[in-house]
């Protein structure tokens, strides 16, 4: 029984993580990127025409990749290079991105997808209740936690992180020691297209193998919502995600036990959480203050 | 009775998604406008999802193309998609109004309210309000017996379940939906007097990825049969890979389920459409109410698959029982509480039936209030 909510769990909080992993590198650099629910679902709608196409599920993954990079490459040229309002670009990059998806995605409507093949690691997934859950999933679950740790490490423990951060939190003190803050952004925002891509695929390729109008259902805004909840720490994202999913998750699994609590209440149980924690966290000022990028949501102009 | 209500976290985003496909329709209507006056009558669709949701809207656009289909040139239609309920629809509404469309069919029931604001002030406009409950000398009312092929799929899933226990994935606590659990245990209840059926409220019309969680959580539970009334395919695709079976919901959803879908009820919207617009077009149009089901091919039962014959034959004879005039909520039924809902051999009224809000003996559930 818990083994079979455990599986359910990571399904549902791996698209999650990965979208909020991406969007965490973004903020990092300065950027707010509010498009994320446009850059994922189109990554669900290429990934599962393309997987479609060719009858290869990897394929699928990588096209995904690449069209959550384009739908990122126009972001970033609007706001870099053109220097339009942020807030204002992310949410016509959603719009944007709900409308075009429809619009491929017609043809594809109705049409059962693939299934991506399971990884089973030999050995280790015979392990009672351990093998099934760690070492019997889809190779996106696994590429969830390596970008994780990739991510974490980078930004953490390389200079490539130590700029990055640099340009997020004083883009001028950065630009005087001669780095390159509007390229330092292209290549983080592309690095978030990327990952907003990717879960796009999970979810039309792995989570619910089909593809259907708007089936983001807002996914990427909760990815955003992480983000802030993780205090931009890649390892908070995973407690997050995780957190997010178990508890949508169990409050099906309450219903269907017949607890005597309201179903309404049990709906709300993951946003109010989110609240729960938020409201933790910022106890604790300090902390919250040296994490955020001092320069999130600033348009930078360089003087030459 | 679709849609009452809507998650609030989609609203934010649905919201943006209807302005954009408003103004690109907009701009098409307009161009179209001043070129084409040449059909005789302007049938207008106002939809709640987007076409591609393969559930709910798809099939209401199915109907709408059987009527461009039909009438050729001489009937003109158009169309919003994803055009929320509230303050919205009543513009969206009023904007087909103004651009001569002779009869526009609302299709969900948050449209009421602004369905009836705005008939009053187009009297010469007929309105047309699925699944709703007030009417006025230009707004006619319709919907379908959907809880007719409920009862048929309890009997299968009650003859088909091994546990003895179905999982339903249930959207918003509203009469519609009540009434099809109920259907569906009293079905089950038919065949198999201790059936048992879990409920799970996902509060939502459509989240691909979170009815295919509660499917999962049902499996998980010992349910073997899944049945549900939110839209999407996903639930029918977690049966067929847990090897679990299931029923399509609004469409045929066998290319999802080759294994799993022992059949569908499939909303068939086009006879009504293409009815009603023939009258708007001889001027015989009158606002009234139709409820239609089975008899009359408002609701169509997929073909019956990955079941023994008996089980087949089961399924025809009822069908064709309802379609004889029989009504599944026929007495004895006893309500949850234990009062009797109908004496042996009594028939529920339409409106008992239409605002349903007590569960049947049996339903391992309480209802949210």
């Amino acid at each position: 029984m818990f083994e079979a909510v455990l599986l359910t769990v990571i399904t549902a909080a791996t698209p999650l993580l990965i979208a909020a992993v991406g969007e965490l590198v973004v903020e990092r650099s300065g950027v707010l990127n509010l498009g994320v629910e446009g850059m994922m679902i189109m990554g669900a709608v290429i990934g599962f025409a393309v997987a479609n196409q060719t009858g290869s599920g990897s394929l699928g993954v990588v096209a995904a990749v690449v069209a959550g990079m384009a739908m990122s490459a126009l972001f970033a040229f609007l706001v870099l290079f053109l220097v339009a309002n942020q807030v204002a670009t992310g949410l016509a990059l959603t719009i944007l991105g709900i409308g075009l998806s429809g619009m491929i995605g017609e043809a594809f409507i109705g049409v059962p997808g693939l299934d991506l093949p399971q990884l089973y690691i030999p050995v280790l997934s015979e392990i009672p209740f351990i093998g099934p859950v760690f070492f019997q999933q889809d190779a996106l679950v696994y590429l969830s936690f390596a970008l994780v740790a990739v991510v974490a490490y980078c930004l953490f423990r390389t200079r490539l992180g130590l700029v990055l951060r640099a340009v997020g939190d004083n883009h001028g003190s950065a630009h005087a020691l001669g780095y390159s803050v509007l390229k330092v952004r292209f290549m983080a925002i592309l690095f978030g297209g990327a990952c907003a891509g990717l879960a796009g695929a999970y979810l039309s390729l792995a989570y619910t193998p089909q593809w259907v109008e708007n089936m983001t259902a807002g996914r990427g805004w909760i990815a955003l919502a992480l983000v802030v909840f993780s205090s931009w720490l890649p390892l908070r994202v995973v407690v997050g995600a995780y957190l997010f999913g178990a508890v949508s998750v169990l409050n099906l699994h309450a219903q269907a036990l017949e607890f005597d609590i309201p179903s309404q209440l049990l709906s709300s149980l993951p946003y109010l959480a989110t609240i729960g924690v938020l409201v933790l966290i910022s106890a604790n000022r300090r902390l919250t203050l040296v994490n955020t990028p001092a320069c999130l949501g600033k348009p930078f102009v360089p003087d030459r | 009775m679709k849609r009452s209500q809507k998650e609030i976290k989609e609203k934010g985003n649905e919201h943006m998604k209807s302005l954009l496909k408003a103004t690109v329709a907009a701009v098409a209507f307009a161009a179209a406008g001043s070129a084409a006056n040449a059909a005789d009558v302007k049938a207008c669709f106002v939809y709640v999802g987007p076409v591609g949701d393969f559930g709910w809207t798809y099939q209401h656009d199915q109907g709408r193309l059987a009527v461009e289909e039909k009438f050729g040139d001489k009937v003109e239609t158009a169309y919003l998609e994803s055009v929320p309920e509230g303050p919205d629809a009543e513009r969206a509404i009023e904007r087909f109004a103004r651009e001569g469309c002779n009869v526009i069919f609302t299709t969900s029931f948050g449209y009421m309210n602004p369905t009836i604001k705005v008939a009053k002030k187009f009297p010469d406009v007929k309105f047309e309000h699925a699944t709703g409950y007030k009417t006025a000398d230009n707004v006619a009312t319709y919907n379908s017996k959907f809880h007719e092929g409920r009862y048929i799929i309890g009997q299968i899933a009650a003859k088909q379940s091994k546990t003895g226990t179905a999982g339903y994935i249930a959207s918003f606590p509203i009469p519609e939906v009540v009434a099809g659990i109920n259907a569906f245990l009293l079905g089950a209840q038919s065949v198999n007097p201790d059936f048992k059926v879990k409920v799970v409220w996902v509060n939502t019309w459509f989240d691909p990825g979170k009815e295919a969680d509660a499917a999962k959580a049902l499996i998980d539970q010992g349910a073997d049969i899944i049945t549900q009334h939110t839209d999407s395919t996903a639930p029918l695709q977690v049966a067929q890979e847990r090897g679990a079976h299931g029923f399509g919901q609004a469409s045929d959803m066998i290319n999802f389920a080759k294994d799993a879908q022992y059949t569908a009820i499939i909303d068939d919207w086009a006879p009504y459409y293409i009815e009603r617009v023939q009258e708007v077009l001889d001027d015989k149009w009158h606002a009234g109410s139709a409820w239609d089901g089975l008899a009359e091919g408002h609701v169509v039962m997929a073909p019956y698959t990955n079941l023994p014959p008996d089980v087949v034959e089961m399924a025809k004879a009822t069908e064709a029982k309802i379609k004889g005039g029989w009504e599944p909520f026929t007495g004895p039924i006893t309500k949850q509480d234990g009062s009797v809902a109908a004496e042996d051999g009594v028939t529920l009224d339409d409106g008992a039936i239409l605002g349903m809000n007590w569960y049947v003996q049996g339903v391992d559930d309480k209802l949210p209030e």
